[in-house]
């Protein structure tokens, strides 16, 4: 840490160097930077082999009588919706996406229930992401939005802990869109249907499973867009270095910029 | 200090960029790759044994039927003898069941319905995605195995059947644990009516915790072995060796 003023130890100033973000936390992003990337290719490959989606029990496309679809890509590029610049392989291949996407979903499971148990038993979820009464009062959420929205964004002391936007976007990710996508997951396998049948009933059947399935992964997806985007306007060096390294500059307030 | 940094994670971000649009058809093509990504295969099965054991796969109502079930694969058949049988009624017809048994086996279609019948409203599950759910009735696999008698050395059931797909015969195994499942039935009827030509006449496998590509249609001979090995392909089905889909389609 670059000499904190002796005067005011317990208030870091904009400019100053501070630790942020647990060596755990770093470990498993650079991990799901990996892993979901691959999970989401294999995945789109997948889809491409029957790109409709149902919700109920069953949902196929019996020639000249499909069952109802909600979403229906397969008029799009001959029945191959998604190209090969976004698909593992590059080339259809649904039995390798398969085996892509089913062995590296051990890797995801792995690395989300390890998080998701160190965050709980060592209070990275009580402290950093759960939202504060406060702070979800829809005059403090709505503040916060127009901040965002105005691109401005939590400077100096304040920029030590996350705001209520980013604690909802990360909390949602990890308690909400990975656990849905890999129950989901689950429940498109038919020997754990017979294993476990009240999980594919708590998603409404298997081809709502798929869809909430594809939700979750669209969700993902949608995170990552505008987390890239908050990363790119915050600084994104200072932004990418603090998730390597831990240290982080903390922004300085507009008043104090020369 | 700061400019290597940026280097760096130019560098990091340049490899991950490369990995991922020419790595992964690179990584995909290397054999040792390719073993550990079959490794978790392996896994994946072990793991559904332990977690699925013996429970039956959900059976649904009357009310759940897909309107129509969508037909898949191999829809009709070209071969002459199996073209005679179809216009006959499978009349003449027997299925074979022969290889590691006691007592290799001419089972006529009407004995395979004399035999006490198993009748069950299942999802089927395409590897593609798709379901569709239908009621199937016929005798189980188990019954009709124990008829032949296993020899102690059987550990698969491969069903040979009468269609070609791309060139190539169509054929399915599976193992005695899911050979001798309560669910697992050799169906000659579908929603209360003899199975169609599209839909596997006169004899399709139903093996309700795996996917479509192991429902077997147009059974013609059932073959107990001791290994996949030398069958074909050699990787225990049709799809499998055409396709490289995994033997274990319990995914």
């Amino acid at each position: 840490m670059s000499d904190p003023d002796p005067a005011t130890p317990s208030a870091p100033r904009g400019g100053d160097w501070v630790r942020r973000h647990h060596p755990v936390t770093r470990l498993w992003h650079w991990t799901n930077v990996f892993v979901v990337t691959v999970m989401l290719m294999s995945g789109l490959m997948i889809f491409n082999a029957h790109p409709r989606l149902y919700w109920g029990h069953y949902g196929a496309n019996a020639k000249g009588h499909p069952d109802p679809a909600w979403l229906d890509l397969s008029h799009i590029n001959n029945g191959v919706p998604f190209p090969g610049a976004v698909t593992i392989p590059s080339t259809y291949s649904l039995a390798d996406a398969r085996l892509w996407h089913f062995a590296f979903a051990w890797v995801l499971v792995a690395g989300l229930a390890l998080y998701l148990g160190w965050s709980l038993i060592g209070g990275h979820l009580r402290r950093d992401l759960a939202p504060r009464a406060a702070e979800l009062a829809p005059a403090h959420l709505w503040h916060d939005i127009r901040q965002h929205a105005r691109l401005r964004f939590p400077t100096g002391a304040a920029a030590l802990h996350y705001n209520v936007l980013q604690k909802l976007a990360y909390g949602g990710v990890l308690l909400m869109l990975l656990p849905g996508v890999i129950l989901t997951g689950l429940t498109m396998s038919p020997a754990l249907d017979a294993g476990i049948p009240w999980l594919v009933d708590l998603f409404g059947g298997r081809q709502s499973a798929r869809s909430v399935h594809f939700l979750c992964a669209a969700g993902l997806v949608a995170f990552f867009v505008v987390h890239i985007a908050m990363v790119v306007l915050a600084g994104p060096i200072n932004e990418v270095r603090s998730m390597l390294t831990g240290w982080y500059r903390l922004p300085s307030e507009p008043e104090e910029q020369s | 200090m700061i400019l290597s940094r940026r280097k760096l994670i130019g560098i990091g971000a340049a490899g991950a960029g490369g990995l991922l649009l020419g790595g992964c058809d690179r990584l995909n093509q290397t054999e040792g790759f390719r073993d550990g990504l079959k490794g978790a295969t392996g896994l994946n099965q072990r793991v559904h044994r332990l977690l699925v054991g013996d429970s039956l796969a959900r059976e649904f109502s009357e009310a759940d039927i897909s309107p129509v079930f969508k037909p898949n694969g191999s829809i009709a058949v070209a071969d002459p003898a199996y073209r005679a049988h179809l216009a006959q009624g499978f009349a003449s017809w027997a299925l074979r069941i022969d290889g590691l048994v006691r007592q290799p086996l001419m089972l006529p279609l009407g004995a395979l319905k004399a035999m006490p019948q198993r009748s069950q409203i299942t999802r089927h599950d395409c590897v593609e995605g798709w379901s569709a759910i239908g009621k199937w009735q016929g005798p189980q696999l188990g019954a009709v195995l124990a008829l032949a008698g296993l020899l102690p050395e059987a550990r698969y059931a491969v069903f040979h059947c009468a269609d070609m797909l791309e060139g190539a015969p169509y054929y399915e195994s599976i193992d005695l644990v899911e050979a001798f499942h309560p669910q697992t039935i050799l169906a000659w009827r579908m929603n209360d009516a003899p199975l169609s030509e599209p839909h596997g006449a006169p004899l399709r496998l139903r093996v309700e915790r795996q996917l479509g590509y192991k429902q077997a249609k147009y059974v013609m001979r059932i073959e107990l072995t001791a290994s996949l090995d030398g069958l074909y392909g050699g990787n225990g089905g049709h799809w499998e060796d055409a396709r490289g889909y995994q033997w274990y389609a319990g995914i």
